[in-house]
């Protein structure tokens, strides 16, 4: 049998299968957070050079979700949430989800580094080395701490966006990378409380699975409390402002009630209740981040009219 | 002449012909536009070893 009949059989794969290897849902995100992180920076950027800047940063993040799909086939197969994925599902090879993920690594690092500065695109390529080789390929399937390694991944965008307008790092670019950075573990450890199965089956070592559901709401909540003195300190630097503090202070006070709450249930009133409270938790977790880095922007704008901290 | 019948396999294919296509017309239009803002702006475009050693100093000091 040829290649091209098993091809064939399979579904020959459309754009749309190419396009999902750069798992356009996480790179909304990057896009939102490098474009916050760009228009906050004091330096100010050609809107032309803004979008390019966003764009290849976009890229970049897509090119490792392919490396990532191109690696973790065989975890994919297993899982339900991802088992519809191109790879597994067999309308992408292994080898080309590879070959896309190389080529448009590459090419986004150099566009940035043409478009903006060498700075951003070398923070691009660390991170998407990071992610590939050190999250994926190193740590996801060895340590209950992957979660915590790889949120360090999701949290370079903004980073990546500061450095494109001001060709350096800042205190600000550091607390917008540990924002997300620490919103990770709560966020991701919240959806495992109500997802477990799928990683039990492809034998992922998730907190829940390897240290129980008991340690894992302690962990929700000890994170939750680290990260509220981050996001609620980033008001008193030069990005934040009184709407981010107002903001800021109220997710933050519904998020630790939410990891208290999530801390104090046991599993029976948990499965009783069908993970209501776990199931709310994750989804305010999404409104909690992106409250935050709209709240900047905002305070952005504001200041570009004049109206900052007086 | 076109072909009798048109398998889904034709459509996938001129689809993801098509999304190529229109993609590297995209990156064409991001690099003439870029062009264009670096040339209006006046950005130092040369390649680095067209300027002349003295400048590379003072370009290494800024």
């Amino acid at each position: 049998m040829s290649d091209t009949s098993i091809r064939i059989d399979a579904g020959e794969a459309g754009f749309g299968d190419y396009f999902a290897l750069l798992k356009p849902r996480v790179m909304s995100l990057v896009v939102f957070t490098a474009l916050v992180g760009l228009v906050v920076a004091p330096v100010p950027v050609h809107p032309f050079i803004a979008f390019v800047s966003v764009l290849f940063i976009a890229v970049g993040g897509g090119a490792s979700g392919a490396l990532n799909m191109w690696y973790d086939a065989d975890i994919d197969a297993r899982m339900k949430r991802t088992r519809g994925r191109p790879v597994p599902s067999g309308r992408v090879t292994r080898e080309e989800a590879f070959a896309i993920g190389i080529a448009l690594s590459a090419m986004a690092v150099i566009m940035l580094g043409l478009a903006a500065n060498f700075v951003a695109a070398g923070l691009l390529a660390f991170t998407i080395f990071f992610y590939v080789v050190i999250y994926t390929m190193w740590l996801k399937r060895w340590t209950p701490q992957n979660i915590v390694i790889g949120g360090a991944a999701g949290a370079f965008p903004p980073m990546i966006g500061w450095a494109a307008a001001t060709g350096g790092i800042g205190l600000e670019s550091v607390l917008m990378f540990l924002i997300i950075f620490m919103w990770t573990p709560p966020h991701f450890w919240a959806l495992c409380l109500f997802m477990n199965d799928d990683y039990t089956r492809a034998g992922v070592p998730m907190l829940t699975v390897t240290h129980g559901r008991r340690t894992t709401r302690a962990h929700i909540l000890v994170y939750a409390l680290l990260l509220a003195p981050v996001a609620v300190g980033t008001a008193f630097t030069g990005i934040g402002g009184p709407l981010y503090l107002t903001v800021s202070l109220a997710l933050n006070v519904i998020f630790v009630s939410g990891a208290l709450k999530l801390w104090k249930r046991d599993e029976k009133a948990a499965r009783a209740d069908g993970y209501r409270a776990e199931r709310r938790f994750f989804a305010f977790s999404l409104i909690y981040l992106f409250g935050h880095f709209l709240a900047l922007l905002v305070e952005a704008a504001l200041r570009h009219a004049g109206w900052g901290w007086i | 002449m076109g072909l009798a019948h048109e398998h889904d396999m034709h459509k996938r294919r001129f689809g993801r012909n098509l999304g190529v296509g229109l993609t590297l017309a995209a990156f064409v239009g991001i690099v003439f536009g870029m062009t264009v803002v670096k040339v209006k702006r006046g950005d130092e475009m040369r390649s680095y070893e067209k300027i002349s050693p003295a400048e590379q100093g003072r370009r290494i000091v800024q």
